[in-house]
């Protein structure tokens, strides 16, 4: 296997000779970090970097090749006309047994498996999907991860696990795009255990302090639940469609062969999934804990790519739920509530975090919830582009968090930050970048997904039908209201972080340029990631440009994903949305920019705010303080509740019957153990013991003269028992 | 067909090689009673293969003479490093493991 990643390696430098051939070794991309995870685990510590130039290398040729990749399958998709013709495959060669994405109409899926494993007459197969979502995938993950391994290497510089550090960024790495280009449902079951594992690791990376190993274990067995619905999952539709085929599961889904009650099932375990992985409400309770990691790992596990494997899996068997929940029906499905409330949660919870970190994990949780609700109302399209434009603003400012974190060496806005404007200008600007795409301000990336999911939403029909898969109107308002509050959440951080007096310890620096760089790589992708999708029929740019994202990455016209309505954008929806963010923000800049800082530059709040004067704020504050009580809830209440009378009740058997059962048995056991020791143990026992002794010594003794040590005395015995055996046998036979 | 001469040949040799084996105190002389008795089975090999008219026994045949000459070549190192180690190749003085 190495061999042929080094080979392969090779060609890379050389122009591309065959089309296609990048699309069809796609497995090479998540080889290339699997490989350099084990060399920096082996031999890591022997590199003059600490195995941290092998990960950087790969994920560098992962990159490369994702690139190639992606550049192929657009050259697929705009050779065969849009969605006009179609795409053949021939078969691979060598072994490699090749199926096709059905292709009808659109370009399909190109897949390429081995059998894996056979299992009665069941051949489970393995290998690589590779359509416009994995391709996307491929490019979101290897960027950012890319990104992030430079950066780790000043931030953890001179950490007592820096090889350890690298080692599980690169099997992350390989995991996650192992899952992205997964082509069958246990190989995802597999991706998906294996990044949740990476994300423990690396979670706990400093585990010696104890809160850290509580949040990873947290985190662990958060997943643990979800996990089951994903086991479950897959079982059902593997008895539901008889195969594990991603393109087989979901053709039995939209043509009917499996049975709705049985989709639905499978619809709801994998959801429960979706909510552990992707932090929904109320399974969302891990993710801000998971902040306890290294800051790096924040941003590619925590907001930019691991989180986003349960949008990943919706997407990627999206006919499932497309005919589970019944999505073009418009009556308010499970998936479309959980990710509503979810936004809500999240966007509410993020205003009462100190920990800038925690406030961005609240905003993940929130704009998580933004794409499962897309999902769930069937804007497809929109909830992968909003993943897109999300990976690279909200890595952008988890990474310049951590760089303000480097500098003050804190994560507590209120107590050590402030006025960081002028000593760090860079991670200021990139930060600025991130919280106004996050806001949805035009022209960044943020403004023109978020759009696009409000316009998915159908809701708008409300107010003169611009279609869609029906009108979510419910939908349409929790993004709203969520648009307006984290506009006015990013606000609060900014002003806490960068505004005001400086009210830490020392003289902040900015950070090297291992650091600065990534975040201008990723502030330049957050400005420029929206424009690969602009609106159909936006009057401001040739129509050529319109609708990218849309035509390379959906599938069209092909058998194993469901036919979606697309809504037609609209000026109202977009100018009412921003001015909603600008509410918001304007809000929160009255707020802290005037009012707070008329107090005092140091101040991080107002002495006379809500939160004193009145009762019902300060109820609400105290609930978003708890977090909902959710994570009462959890330990306290249920866990409590199954521990507290168990564990009496438990304690009561213990004394009153166990106890006396133990004593009553160990009085016997003593009054049974002397009567044994002198007539059974002395008598029998030994003597059996003394007699075999013997027997064996005086056997030894005779037996001993036959081991003359002379080889060829004992080739003439061997020759002599196989005569004699022989000569028994011919008699017998 | 003269395969019972051919068996009776193999037998022949075999018990030589038998003979050699368990009587002969010098090491090179066992091993070269070894390569009889490997060759007594060759002979069998080809002449049953020969009689069924089928290829396989002559690939066994083959198989087994380049197993042969591997274990010779063991088998003469092994000597060689008892002729160093004892100045002898005599098996009877080769009896570290008497019990």
């Amino acid at each position: 296997m190495l061999s042929a990643s080094i080979a392969a390696a090779e060609t890379a430098g050389k122009a591309v000779a065959a089309s296609g051939w990048f699309l069809e070794n796609a497995w090479l991309i998540w080889l290339f970090p699997a490989v350099s995870f084990l060399l920096i685990l082996l031999f890591g510590k022997r590199f003059p970097r600490g195995g941290s130039e092998i990960g950087i290398a790969a994920v560098g040729a992962s990159f490369v090749f994702g690139l190639i990749t992606a550049i192929q399958w657009i050259s697929e998709v705009e050779g065969a006309g849009g969605n006009g013709a179609e795409g053949e495959y021939a078969l691979g060669a060598g072994g490699l047994a090749a199926a096709e994405g059905e292709a009808s109409g659109g370009v399909g899926a190109l897949t390429r498996s081995i059998t894996w494993l056979t299992n009665g007459a069941e051949a489970i197969g393995a290998g690589i999907m590779i359509d416009g979502l994995a391709v996307m995938m491929i490019f979101v993950v290897t960027v950012v991860s890319l990104l992030v391994h430079i950066y780790s290497t000043d931030y953890v510089a001179g950490d007592r696990r820096y090889t350890h550090f690298f080692a599980f960024l690169s099997l992350f790495t390989a995991s996650m795009l192992f899952f992205v280009t997964a082509s069958t449902t246990i190989q995802m079951l597999v991706g998906w255990e294996l990044v949740g594992v990476c994300s423990f690791v690396l979670i706990g990376h400093w585990w010696e302090e104890k809160d850290n190993s509580d949040a990873a274990l947290k985190a662990f067995f958060t997943n643990r639940v979800g996990d089951m619905g994903i086991i479950i999952g897959v079982s059902i539709l593997f008895f539901g469609a008889g195969t594990f085929d991603v393109i087989g599961v979901n053709e039995a889904a939209i043509n009917g062969s499996m049975s709705h009650t049985v989709t639905l099932a499978a619809a709801l375990c994998l959801t429960a999934a979706v909510m552990s992985k992707s932090g929904q409400f109320f399974l969302h309770t891990w993710l801000p804990d998971a902040m306890a990691g290294p800051t790096p790992v924040s941003a590619l596990i925590h907001a930019a790519t691991m989180v986003v494997a349960g949008i990943f899996m919706v997407a990627r068997l999206y006919g499932v739920f497309f005919e589970g929940y019944a999505i073009g029906g418009s009556s308010i499905n499970t998936l479309a509530l959980i990710g509503g409330m979810t936004t809500l949660v999240g966007a509410t919870l993020a205003f009462v975090q100190n920990d800038i970190k925690r406030v961005l994990a609240y905003s993940t949780v929130s704009q998580l919830g933004y794409m499962v609700m897309a999902l769930g109302v069937g804007a497809w399209t929109a909830a992968l582009f909003h993943l897109f434009t999300h990976a690279f603003f909200k890595a952008c400012l988890f990474l310049g968090s951590g760089s303000v974190s480097h500098a003050v060496h804190s994560f507590d806005m209120k107590k050590d930050m402030g006025g960081l404007r002028k000593a760090m200008p860079h991670t200021y600007r990139t930060f600025m970048i991130g919280t106004v795409a996050l806001a949805g301000l035009p022209i960044l990336s943020g403004f023109w997904s978020k759009d696009e999911i409000l316009v998915g939403t159908g809701g708008w029909g409300l107010f003169g039908g611009t279609g869609g898969n029906g009108a979510y109107t419910v939908m349409l308002a929790m993004g709203m209201i969520t648009a307006a509050l984290t506009g006015a959440y990013m606000t609060r951080v900014v002003y806490l972080t960068f505004f005001g007096e400086f009210r830490g310890h020392g003289t902040p620096h900015e950070s090297g340029p291992r650091i600065t760089v990534p975040l201008w790589i990723l502030g330049s992708l957050a400005v420029v990631a929206g424009f690969i999708n602009f609106p159909a029929g936006f009057q401001l740019v040739p129509a050529s440009w319109e609708e990218k994202f849309l035509q390379w990455v959906e599938p069209v016209g092909v058998s194993y994903f469901p036919s979606i309505a697309h809504a037609t954008p609209s000026w109202t929806l977009a100018i009412v949305s921003v001015i909603v963010a600008l509410i918001g923000i304007g809000a929160a800049y009255y707020y802290y920019f005037v009012k707070v800082r008329a107090v005092s530059p140091v101040a991080t709040e107002l002495p006379d705010g809500p939160t004193s004067r009145s009762a019902v704020a300060r109820l609400g504050h105290r609930i978003l303080v708890n977090k909902y009580y959710l994570d009462w809830l959890y330990t306290t209440v249920i866990v409590g509740f199954v521990k507290g009378p168990l564990a009496r009740a438990a304690y009561w058997t213990n004394q009153n019957v166990i106890d006396r059962v133990v004593n009553e048995a160990g009085i016997r056991s003593v009054q049974a153990g002397n009567i044994v020791y002198h007539k059974v143990d002395q008598l029998v026992v030994d003597g059996i013991v003394n007699a075999t002794g013997k027997i064996s010594d005086s056997s030894g003794e005779e037996l001993r003269r036959i081991q003359t040590g002379k080889v060829q005395q004992y080739a003439a015995i061997m020759f002599a028992a196989a005569t004699i055996l022989a000569g028994i046998f011919i008699i017998v036979i | 067909m003269l395969l019972n001469e051919m068996l009776l040949l193999g037998a022949v040799l075999f018990c030589i090689g038998v003979y050699g084996v368990l009587a002969r105190r010098n090491g090179v002389l066992v091993l070269m009673s070894i390569e009889l008795i490997l060759n007594a089975v060759n002979i069998n090999l080809i002449a049953f293969g020969a009689f069924h008219d089928n290829v396989m026994g002559q690939i066994f045949a083959l198989f087994v003479i380049t197993v042969a000459a591997a274990e010779v070549g063991i088998g003469l190192a092994i000597v060689l490093l008892l002729y160093r180690n004892r100045r002898s190749i005599d098996l009877d003085q080769v009896d570290l493991m008497k019990g």
